[in-house]
């Protein structure tokens, strides 16, 4: 029984088609390659067109010569083989039950979990189809949207459609891993603009001071380095439906990564840059600036934050006027702070003054 | 003293002065009493050390004694402890035995010995230890030593006596003297004496000694029966008797006077020239010659009657003409395989990984004394990778525990750059760091101590450079083996690769495509574009089944010569059967002709070795010629000096398939400084 939608059908292909080039160099006695793009801070580039940033055309080319590069081509077999069997019976499987199941692929068998991630989005970058496509999916990543929206999605009885403050608990609304059309449509919405929030206290804390209700916008808690799926939602709020987003995170190198990932694309994704970026996205803060300028308790920059911002100085994401004199700024200081060091003034203060202080600012109100 | 006042002293009798005064308390000390103040210089200098000193000199008389009448020696040593610091010790050896009217002067007189005058290389030289021991022992607790001897021969009974050294006069004190049935006992002696001291265990200790002596003397079989009732046994690791050293007659080169003019006066020659060719090593007639013609003596003239300035014009004449070097066959090295052996025997529980191949150097001369230097190292397994490394030293194959700063080895250890072959050493100077022990032996028919202890050699400088010599060419072994190591780490990748991964590749792509399992050969040969060696020991108890699997993973029908050296009559008749076999010498140097093994082709080699110098074979020591050995994993080119004809093939430049990756280019590059690397290290000692 066969169910591959036409999106998994090209997915199934160009993976076999992979597997034939590797069957092909062994039958004519050569040693079998497969070349994908580099994915390093090096090869990434501006795109004017999609204005996100992309692989360049830099490759990096696994070869058998090599036992890791031999080893990987094995697991493209296996991994392949595996899809296939996936989309034949109509099943999915998580990157971590994949994980597992290659236990049994004996020489190909994954060692860590990240092995077989890192695997899956090479196959992603040689069959230009998303992992979701190869029916491989993440876990949830316990990302939430709070704010007055509609979402259309499947549930085990069918379309459903839920509202993002009457129909949730104060948590919010959890993503699901999928946010394709297919099974996910955002049916209406009454707000002005997203804000992306890195860490759940501050998500909360809004959320009890009525600041969604109050400034009629949407928050969206990360929860971290955002998944595919939080940053493809934020993306389709802002693409179909013309709303503004900014990104509020802790003032410390690691959140101008967050940041980076919303608006620019990650670099391990740039592949997909153009479904998971949106490039109009502001920074709200905390900025090394507003450390300054709001006096925040601070902690102290470990050697780790120092080569983290040092390695930002050379990602040409962050080439621009701003975010070079902010890392530089920081690198001065020496210091850091969390968002939430804005209770230094108050619970209020944040809701009262500083966001609206800073969208002010940012032309949002 | 003067004193003052009171009544006037009597006049002091001018003729009988201080002088004869003195002169009532002068008298003959002996050397007995002499030793007995100055203990430390025989070595018994605290309690600890003297313990051990008698076990090493009743045992080092075992082994000299044994040697010299061609037995492989048996010995035991017992410890019981008596009270807080008294100890029996008792030490029974089946060696020839004493006859019965000399027992008392061995055991009981100092200096009194049979090697002081003999030039030859041999443990004991003074004929001190032993007396000195029971000496000591007497002196500590006042009790006699035990000795029983028994010599060869159905009717020769066994002696027993109790002995003690009468420090006056250096006589030694018998009681108890009797003949006893000994049970058992074609011949050999016991010593047991009762004796003050502490037992330790440790770098210094009894058994330390008894370990690093069945090191260098595989042929000796130790017993240690320790102070808690546990037993060591170090068995015999060969029947091979080491080479009995042969004696020699002075060499004049750095004769002194003093000596000469002694052999002089003993000589039973007529004339001067047949006193110097006949009392003297390497002197001819031409040269006795010459020097009486330096010295303005005729060669008629006695030598009895040589005064002392013509004596000394003759040690002068002697220094100036040139006099070829001692002979060395006084000399008894233990070799190369047999200190391997000895190495592998005793230091197998902490299964080292490799054992550098012992070199012995040529003997050469100090002083007029031969002497040579071997030198082995061992690295890996469970030796501490974190501290210093052991020194293990031996002056004519015995163990010197004590006093290793002094030591000339500790010096020329220090002396070595480590860090150029594999060992850590900090600013390039000092014993190195890391899982390796070193030892040196140095053989000499007398060997420069600083000291009558006999615990450290001096710093001669011929003898140390001998020793970096040697300490170097095992140390470029053991870089070599570190090199190969690492290389083959990286090249057993490549075997894996072509081995499981490749044949799974090809299975699964041809499964899920429907169409056949493609031929891997082409492929294999681009991945790998070398001939490939691969060695397996299989152990069967004491036997070893070696396995040689040739692949030949290149695109060229391939003909060479694979050579090993196999250690001496350890291998089985199958050898020979074996249709690749062709040929091997006495040495054990063997070497299988390999005909037209064609491209993705594998061949086996597989042979029996049997015996007790079996596990001295590395299979890793495999060798080829006839082939460019670039093309070849697994077994390095034939040695320049393997002395055997190489196979005759003239080889075409290779067009390397595939030579543009960096891994290729690293390990080419790692080959070409490993051989300026032994360039250099040739020309250190040229």
């Amino acid at each position: 029984m066969t169910t591959a939608n036409p999106r998994q059908k090209k997915a199934l292909d160009s993976l076999t088609h992979t597997v034939e080039h590797i069957y092909d160099s062994l039958d004519r006695g050569e040693i079998p390659t497969m070349t994908i793009p580099l994915r390093s801070k090096r090869n990434i580039e501006f795109d004017p067109k999609t204005e996100v940033w992309k692989y360049g055309s830099l490759r990096t080319t696994r070869t058998a010569k090599t036992a890791q590069g031999a080893v990987t081509l094995l697991r493209t077999v296996y991994t392949t083989d595996f899809i296939n069997e996936m989309i034949r019976e109509g099943k999915s499987s998580t990157l971590r039950e994949m994980y597992y199941i290659s236990e049994g692929w004996h020489n190909a068998k994954f060692h860590t979990q990240d092995e077989g991630n890192l695997l899956a989005e090479d196959l992603e970058t040689i069959s230009n189809c998303m992992r979701e496509d190869f029916k491989l999916r993440p876990e949830e990543s316990g990302a939430h949207v709070y704010g007055n929206i509609n979402f259309r999605t499947m549930t085990k009885k069918g379309m459903k459609t839920f509202n993002c403050i009457d129909d949730v608990a104060e948590t919010g609304f959890a993503i699901p891993y999928s946010v394709e059309k297919e099974t996910f449509q955002i049916a209406s919405h009454d707000v002005k603009f997203v804000m992306a929030i890195e860490c759940g206290g501050m998500f909360a804390r809004l959320i009890e001071n009525g600041f969604p209700e109050k400034y009629n916008c949407a928050l969206v808690h990360l929860s971290g380095q955002p998944a595919r799926s939080t940053r493809r939602l934020i993306k389709r709020l802002n693409e179909e439906n013309g709303l503004p987003v900014v990104v509020f995170t802790d003032g410390d190198p690691w959140s101008f990564r967050i940041f980076a990932s919303v608006a620019y694309g990650a670099i391990k994704t740039a592949h997909i840059s153009e479904y998971l970026a949106t490039p109009t996205a502001q920074f709200i803060g905390v900025t090394p600036s507003d450390i300054l300028n709001y006096d925040l308790p601070t902690d102290k920059l470990s050697d780790k934050d120092i080569g983290a911002l040092n390695s930002e100085l050379s990602d040409p994401r962050f080439a621009d006027e701003f975010w070079v004199t902010e890392i530089k700024a920081m690198l001065e200081m020496k210091l850091k702070a969390e968002q939430q060091s804005l209770a230094k003034y108050g619970l209020n203060y944040v809701t009262d003054h500083y966001l609206p202080d800073k969208l002010t600012m940012l032309g949002i109100l | 003293m003067e004193k003052s006042g009171d009544a006037p002293a009597p006049p002091v009798k001018k003729g009988r002065a201080a002088a004869e005064r003195l002169a009532d308390k002068q008298q003959e000390i002996s050397v007995t009493e002499f030793f007995e103040k100055n203990k430390q210089i025989l070595g018994f200098d605290s309690r600890t050390k003297s313990l051990l000193m008698g076990v090493k000199e009743a045992v080092d008389n075992a082994l000299d004694a044994c040697e010299e009448t061609g037995i492989l020696p048996d010995i035991s040593v017992r410890l019981v402890k008596l009270g807080d610091e008294d100890f029996k010790v008792s030490i029974e050896d089946n060696g020839p035995g004493i006859v019965h009217r000399m027992m008392p002067n061995v055991f009981g007189r100092l200096l009194y010995g049979s090697r002081f005058h003999a030039l030859r290389q041999s443990r004991g030289q003074q004929g001190i230890g032993i007396s000195a021991t029971i000496m000591y022992a007497n002196l500590s607790t006042g009790l006699p030593a035990h000795v029983a001897s028994r010599i060869e021969g159905e009717d020769e009974a066994a002696w027993e006596m109790d002995i003690a050294v009468d420090t006056k006069t250096n006589r030694p004190v018998v009681t108890d003297d009797k003949a006893f049935v000994w049970e058992n006992k074609a011949h050999g002696t016991l010593i047991e004496y009762t004796t003050k001291g502490r037992y330790m265990t440790g770098k210094q200790s009894i058994f330390e000694y008894l370990k690093e002596t069945a090191i260098v003397n595989p042929h000796a079989c130790l017993v240690f029966h320790d102070p808690d009732g546990k037993v060591f046994t170090f068995e015999r690791a060969t029947e091979t008797m080491p080479s009995k050293a042969k004696e020699i007659k002075p060499h004049p080169q750095g004769l002194e006077i003093g000596d000469l003019m002694r052999y002089a006066k003993d000589t039973a020659q007529k004339t001067l020239s047949s006193f110097l060719c006949n009392d003297f090593c390497r002197i001819t007639p031409r040269i006795a010659n010459e020097v009486s013609g330096m010295a303005k003596l005729k060669v008629e003239q006695d030598p009895q009657k040589l005064t002392r300035d013509q004596c000394q014009a003759l040690t002068e004449a002697l220094a100036q003409v040139k006099i070829m070097p001692p002979p060395t066959d006084c000399l008894s090295p233990i070799g190369d395989v047999l200190i391997k052996k000895g190495l592998m025997h005793i230091l197998d529980g902490i299964r080292p990984e490799y054992y550098a191949t012992p070199i012995t150097r040529p003997p050469k001369a100090v002083n007029g004394n031969p002497f040579l230097v071997e030198a082995g190292i061992v690295y890996g397994g469970e030796i501490p990778p974190d501290q210093q490394v052991s020194v293990m030293r031996f002056a004519n194959r015995v163990p010197l525990l004590y006093q290793q700063g002094a030591d000339v080895i500790t010096k020329a250890v220090a002396d070595i750059d480590w860090r150029r072959y594999g060992l850590e050493q900090r600013g390039g100077k000092g014993v190195p760091f890391g899982p390796a022990i070193i030892l040196v032996h140095v053989a000499s028919t007398k060997v420069p101590f600083t000291s009558e202890g006999k615990e450290a050699i001096a710093a001669l400088p011929e003898i140390q450079n001998e020793i970096e010599l040697a300490l170097k060419l095992c140390a470029r072994n053991l870089k070599s083996h570190l090199n190969k190591k690492e290389r083959k780490a990286k090249t057993h990748e490549k075997f894996e690769i072509v081995q499981q991964i490749l044949p799974d590749l090809a299975n699964k792509s041809a499964e899920q495509l429907h169409r056949p399992v493609p031929d891997l050969a082409r492929t294999i040969i681009r991945i790998m574009n070398v001939v490939w060696v691969e060695p397996d020991t299989i152990k069967e108890n004491s036997a070893r089944k070696i396995t040689y699997t040739v692949f030949n993973y290149t695109n060229k029908v391939r003909t060479f010569m694979l050579h090993a050296q196999l250690p001496p009559e350890c291998s089985s008749p199958d050898l020979k059967k074996s249709t690749l076999f062709d040929s091997s010498n006495n040495e054990g140097k063997t070497q299988w002709l390999i005909k037209d093994l064609q491209p993705a082709k594998s061949v086996q080699i597989v042979f029996n070795l049997a015996g007790d110098l079996a596990d001295t074979f590395d299979p890793d020591d495999v060798y080829v010629s006839g082939i460019s050995p670039l093309v070849v994993m697994g077994a390095e080119a034939l040695p320049g000096d393997w002395g055997i004809r190489g196979l005759a093939i003239t080889e075409e430049d290779e067009t390397v398939l595939e030579n543009d990756t960096a891994a290729e280019a690293e390990e080419q590059q790692e080959e070409k400084e490993e051989e300026d690397f032994d360039r250099e290290e040739k020309d250190d000692y040229c």
